[in-house]
């Protein structure tokens, strides 16, 4: 069936090649990063994480929103999501992917990367993540390649691919629980050490992955005449919208907490975040950005009216995904580790090699997830 | 050596001769690390030894160094300065910094300004070992927190699950940034996170640690916690003394004299 992703327009092509220009890119970056080492980043010993983990974390959550087809349309028959549930599907696939090329990019010694095997460490959450992590990404693509195969057959999928979407279901919610948990369990990070962290995790993605699905059904109205309806646009909307309020409400949660109980290691991060720390703002404008563009989103989509709008209701998903991603793809990660364990406040700044690298695995999943879509399409639409 | 006969040996009353190491020891040539076996009286049992050091910040002079020079240069710490890509084994700290949760307010300004020896605790309950993907870092049976460099891969989980700070990544090729090399402990390559390691090249042959031998004022007390009447203990009986977080639950094998 890939076959398929090899014909198309021009803009098919286009998009194509500039993909690949962006890679490119990225890969001449990572081979910089190889021969010097991760100090060609902007991390260093008191933010030994940055872009790449926090880019991980977004992700994880991106994956696991396919939940948000694949379980009304599989558990409670809603059959306005026919049509797309194999986008979600392959959403969830290339974002694993991403994922994945992440946590090598991020790595000292990828090398080694299969020492995470050979010594399994049950008591790490990074063995467990790496598991699961691996068999959605197989579950997948698995499924959604032989629903879609059957499809292109006109027979119903084998019995087996079924057990598979079902199984998918209660796993997307332990890829992003386990990766909640690899931060939620470790001592002295006060940020990232609250149990509303998973079901936050849960809120987020569901958020902000159920509007990037809304955003793509778009895209693929305009670039491939392929309409998912706006029955099932507006149902996923309903969803993002709760899912939104729901991520707003721990958001709010952590305030209090932090704040009523007024214990400083609770509030410092908080406060470097959102106010400051000693002088340190450098995220204070992106974080307001964020909470003030997910709550205008989130009302633009609660509000039915406005979400019947295309227009509004595409803005209000790009707010969602932008205001998700500062929250997530950097304050969450970035913030955890300010102050320092022993008290020091350090900024940190991604280099243009760690960006390049960044953008480059970004590229390789939007190519993946291009070639899927089209090889989908062309088999839904009988081309 | 079968364990029957292990456990016959040891019935027998011959404990100080018997288990591997002693086996060990019948063939020196072939150890890679000569071991002065009168260290040992058997096998290492898990638990048995807590190594644990004491730290007198009241002798400890403000702008001495010698034993971090000492440290840094035994074990092949490269000098990155003070830049993000800093590799530390021990190092000093401002005393709120070391230990930002005592209470500090109308603190005697004198201790307020004291610089603290900040190394790896080498935590009974440590949080390191537990978020290591590939057992790479482990508690050894003697409760030192080692790291295996050969099999990290790189992840700095550890360095996330640190509440001390403890630990340093190599972002960048130590070896060229070696000020002089010394034969005392390999190289680290890139890639790979390191930290303090309580001397165990030189316990082995019955040495203080690095640290401790070079201190002019007798500052650092190293010994077996779990020893009832070793000096560290006589001396954490007798004085009040601080770990460092202790609210955290990892139980530090580092203690402080204030
Ligand atoms: S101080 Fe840090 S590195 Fe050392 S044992 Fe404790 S948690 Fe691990
Ligand atoms: S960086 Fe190395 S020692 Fe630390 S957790 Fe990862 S594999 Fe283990």
């Amino acid at each position: 069936m890939i076959e398929k992703a090899l014909k198309g327009g021009r803009g098919y092509w286009a998009w194509v090649a500039f993909l690949l220009v962006v890679i490119g890119i990225g890969v001449t970056a990572y081979a910089r990063q190889m021969t010097i080492g991760l100090g060609v980043t902007g991390m260093g010993r008191d933010i030994s994480w940055g872009v790449y983990i926090a880019q991980f974390t977004f992700l994880v959550g991106v994956a696991a929103s396919a939940v948000m087809l694949v379980l009304p349309y599989y558990l409670h028959n809603q059959k306005a999501f026919s049509k797309i549930v194999i986008v979600g599907e392959f959403l969830a696939v290339s974002a694993a992917l991403m994922c994945m090329l992440f946590i090598l990019a991020d790595m000292g010694r990828p090398d080694r990367v299969l020492n995470v095997l050979l010594y399994p460490s049950p008591h790490s959450m990074v063995f467990w993540d790496v598991m699961v992590l691996n068999g959605y990404l197989f579950l997948n693509l698995i499924s959604g390649w032989a629903v879609l195969g059957a499809e292109r057959k006109g027979v119903a999928p084998a019995p087996w691919v079924k057990a598979l979407i079902y199984l998918s279901i209660p796993w997307a919610f332990s890829i992003h629980t386990v990766t909640a948990f690899l931060f939620a369990g470790l001592p002295g990070r006060h940020l990232w050490l609250t149990a509303v962290l998973a079901p936050r995790f849960l809120a987020s993605a569901f958020a902000a992955g159920t509007a990037i699905l809304i955003l793509i059904t778009f895209i693929l109205k305009k670039v491939a005449k392929f309409d998912a309806g706006p029955e099932a646009r507006l149902k996923l909307s309903v969803l993002a919208s709760y899912a939104g309020l729901a991520n707003l409400f721990f958001l709010g949660t952590e305030f209090f907490t932090a704040f009523y109980s007024n214990i400083p290691a609770h509030m410092h991060s908080l406060q470097y975040l959102f106010f400051g720390l000693e002088g340190h703002a450098p995220l204070v404008p992106w974080m307001w950005f964020s909470l003030i563009t997910g709550i205008i989103s989130v009302g633009v989509l609660l509000s039915p009216p406005l979400r019947r709008k295309n227009g509004a209701l595409i803005a209000a998903c790009i707010g969602l995904v932008v205001s998700i991603w500062i929250d997530k793809g950097m304050g969450l990660v970035f913030g955890g580790f300010v102050p320092t364990p022993l008290e020091a406040i350090v900024d940190y700044m991604p280099t243009a090699t760690e960006i390049s690298v960044t953008l480059g695995i970004w590229a390789i999943g939007l190519l993946v997830l291009t070639m899927l879509l089209k090889t989908a399409i062309a088999v839904k639409t009988q081309e | 050596m079968s364990q029957n006969r292990r456990e016959f040996l040891k019935k027998a009353g011959l404990g100080a001769l018997a288990g591997l190491g002693a086996a060990a020891g019948l063939f020196p040539a072939f150890a890679l690390e000569q071991t002065d076996m009168s260290n040992f009286t058997d096998k290492p049992v898990p638990g048995k030894v807590r190594w644990g050091m004491l730290i007198d910040t009241r002798k400890c002079l403000g702008n001495c160094t010698e034993c971090i020079v000492r440290c840094h240069h035994d074990h092949n710490v490269p000098d990155f300065g003070k830049s993000k890509n800093e590799v530390k084994w021990i190092w000093k700290s401002g005393y709120e910094n070391a230990f930002p949760t005592a209470s500090t307010q109308f603190q005697n300004p004198e201790v307020l300004e004291r610089q603290v020896l900040t190394l790896c605790n080498h935590c009974a309950e440590p949080p390191c070992t537990k978020a290591c993907p590939t057992e790479a870092t482990f508690k050894r049976w003697d409760g030192i927190v080692s790291i295996d460099y050969h099999r990290c891969i790189g992840c700095r989980f550890c360095m996330a699950a640190c509440p001390y700070g403890s630990r340093s990544f190599n972002w960048l090729d130590p070896r060229p940034n070696i000020k002089e090399l010394s034969t005392a402990y390999p190289t680290r390559m890139r890639g790979v996170v390191e930290k303090c390691n309580f001397c165990s090249e030189r316990l082995v042959k019955n040495e203080l640690p690095a640290c401790v031998e070079s201190c002019p004022e007798k500052a650092l007390i190293f010994g077996d916690l779990n020893k009832p009447d070793s000096e560290i203990r006589k001396l954490l009986a007798a004085n009040e003394t601080m770990q460092r977080k202790p609210e955290l639950g990892t139980l530090p094998s580092v203690f402080y004299i204030i």
